[in-house]
């Protein structure tokens, strides 16, 4: 069913009882074209594009739980493509772009809102950083706009300007940056695929992965095995596992990063802002709570719950950059498995084994690169050869030291 | 989470520097086939790990602790200089 005001006026006039499902809860046939493993936000979006770009029917999507469940449901909801080199710009960029028409495109409200991202810099060698940023996101196509002190007191004459060890000097911001509804980015997704012929299959979990010469044929699943001609992996924190499957070894450790919700507010906070000295980021739900995190717990971790020491130091930063939100109660935090890789950028790639095919390392940005991640997966899976965006974010760039290391930080999955 | 340092005692996990897998071993430098493995090739295995930290805000020793990446519990931790010595 298409979603309109005519649909809309339509069931209303009727008593809302014709409203469908929005998409099928399939069962697993023995055989497809494409299976795509992880029914999170980045698996269903390369689902939709596979049937929608590329005109592919016979596609699954396995989900060894619900869908909604995973990271999709547990980011903060930021969208940007503030980054520093063009490997990562150029992909998310095509992600925000796609952003951009998503709603239009998968007829899906999504509540897209480009509410702008704003990075406070407290530091003359933080602006130089920053307006140094903001030129190759401009060279690379993006948007962005260096303010100065009184520039980010007109939009935010709240935070704290002269605090004694980290006045704020200015800050960078990108206007076409903002939030999303996460969980209804996946269920547009699923519901896109599922009208186009996708089974969405859930609580089926991937158990192994048969490889017949060198080839990948097909998975074993807690429903059965599935024959499959290409497997595409979106697993997030679960990428070494699975591709444990196939006898592979990834540049990835599974970390844990907790996410915060205070109670609902008048609205506050009109855009996203975060905090240039510590790690806390913060914006407001259109429900009112104010949604926020910081940094990674910083060791390996598949428990989906982190520790006290981050909520303390989040709430830290917090009370640094904006004390008027001192007095809010925190309503909820929660963690979710962040797949880190060596040098802090995601691989999108072939791998060993014929027709496997990896999408992961997205670290703590998963969220933002959804669509485009979908997008350049899912050109990968019909065509076999990387998507032009994404064409610099291979697995085999750590062997030939062409990594896409942002920070400079080096091998040190939690320092990035 | 709390780490019992076999110098310190029980501290709190926040006193320490995290350095991840201890189970890898440096090879030499001229095989860059190894070296590559070492860098950046990780098990990342779930339940039970073996990583390094280092008590920074301590006895600034290395630790190897064994812990359970599943549920956090902390199953034992000796000196990691002790155990190269052995």
């Amino acid at each position: 069913m298409r979603y309109s005001l005519t649909s809309l006026l339509k069931q209303t006039l009727t008593g809302h009882k014709g409203w469908t499902p929005q998409w099928r809860d399939a069962a697993p046939k023995a055989e497809y074209d494409i299976i795509i493993v992880g029914g999170g936000g980045h698996g269903l979006a390369t689902a939709y594009y596979l049937a929608k770009e590329y005109g592919l029917k016979n596609i699954a999507v396995l989900e060894k739980s619900w869908i909604g469940s995973g990271n999709i449901g547990r980011n903060t909801t930021i969208i940007r493509s503030n980054y520093l080199l063009s490997e990562n710009i150029s992909l998310y960029e095509l992600s925000l772009q796609l952003w951009e028409g998503l709603e239009q495109d998968f007829n899906y409200n999504a509540m897209v809102s480009q509410r702008g991202v704003l990075n406070l810099y407290h530091s003359d060698g933080q602006r130089d950083a920053y307006a140094r940023r903001g030129n190759m996101m401009r060279l690379n196509g993006a948007d962005s706009e260096l303010l100065d002190r009184e520039g980010v007191r007109k939009l935010y004459p709240f935070l704290n300007f002269d605090a004694a060890r980290f006045p704020i000097q200015g800050g960078l911001l990108q206007k076409r940056g903002g939030t999303v509804r996460h969980d209804a980015v996946a269920w547009g997704y699923a519901r896109g695929a599922s009208d186009r012929g996708v089974d969405v299959i859930q609580n089926c979990e991937v158990t192994g992965i048969d490889i017949v010469d060198g080839r990948a044929v097909g998975v074993q699943t807690s429903r059965g095995a599935i024959r499959a001609k290409k497997i595409g992996i979106a697993v997030a924190g679960s990428s070494s596992r699975v591709a444990a499957l196939a006898g592979m070894r990834l540049p990835i450790e599974s970390h844990v990063l907790q996410a915060f919700v205070s109670e609902g507010l008048k609205p506050i906070i009109p855009g996203v802002i975060t905090f240039g000295a510590g790690h806390f980021y913060i914006s407001q739900s259109d429900k009112g709570g104010l949604v926020f995190g910081g940094d990674i717990d910083g060791y390996n971790s598949y428990a989906q719950r982190g520790n006290l020491p981050v909520v303390e130091d989040v709430c830290e930063g917090g009370m640094a950059l904006m004390p008027a939100i001192g007095r809010a109660r925190m309503l909820r935090n929660w963690g979710g498995l962040v797949d880190m890789s060596m040098d802090g950028s995601p691989i999108i790639d072939r791998t060993h084994v014929k027709g496997l095919y990896l999408n992961a390392g997205w670290c703590y940005g998963g969220f933002k690169a959804t669509p485009g991640s979908g997008f350049v997966f899912a050109h990968l899976l019909a065509k076999d050869e990387p998507h032009p965006a994404a064409n610099r974010l291979l697995l085999g760039r750590f062997r030939s030291g062409h990594i896409v290391d942002e920070k400079g930080q080096g091998a040190q999955p939690n320092l990035h | 989470m709390r780490i019992p340092c076999p110098y310190c005692g029980s501290r709190d996990a926040s006193e320490f520097s995290y350095s991840g897998d201890a189970t890898l071993t440096r090879p030499a430098p001229d095989s860059t086939d190894a070296m590559f493995d070492y860098v950046y090739l990780r098990d990342n295995p779930v339940g039970v790990h073996q990583e390094h930290w280092y008590h920074t805000a301590g006895c600034h020793a290395w630790v190897k602790v064994t812990r359970n990446v599943s549920t956090h519990e902390v199953i034992d931790a000796v000196l990691a200089h002790d155990e190269a010595e052995s």
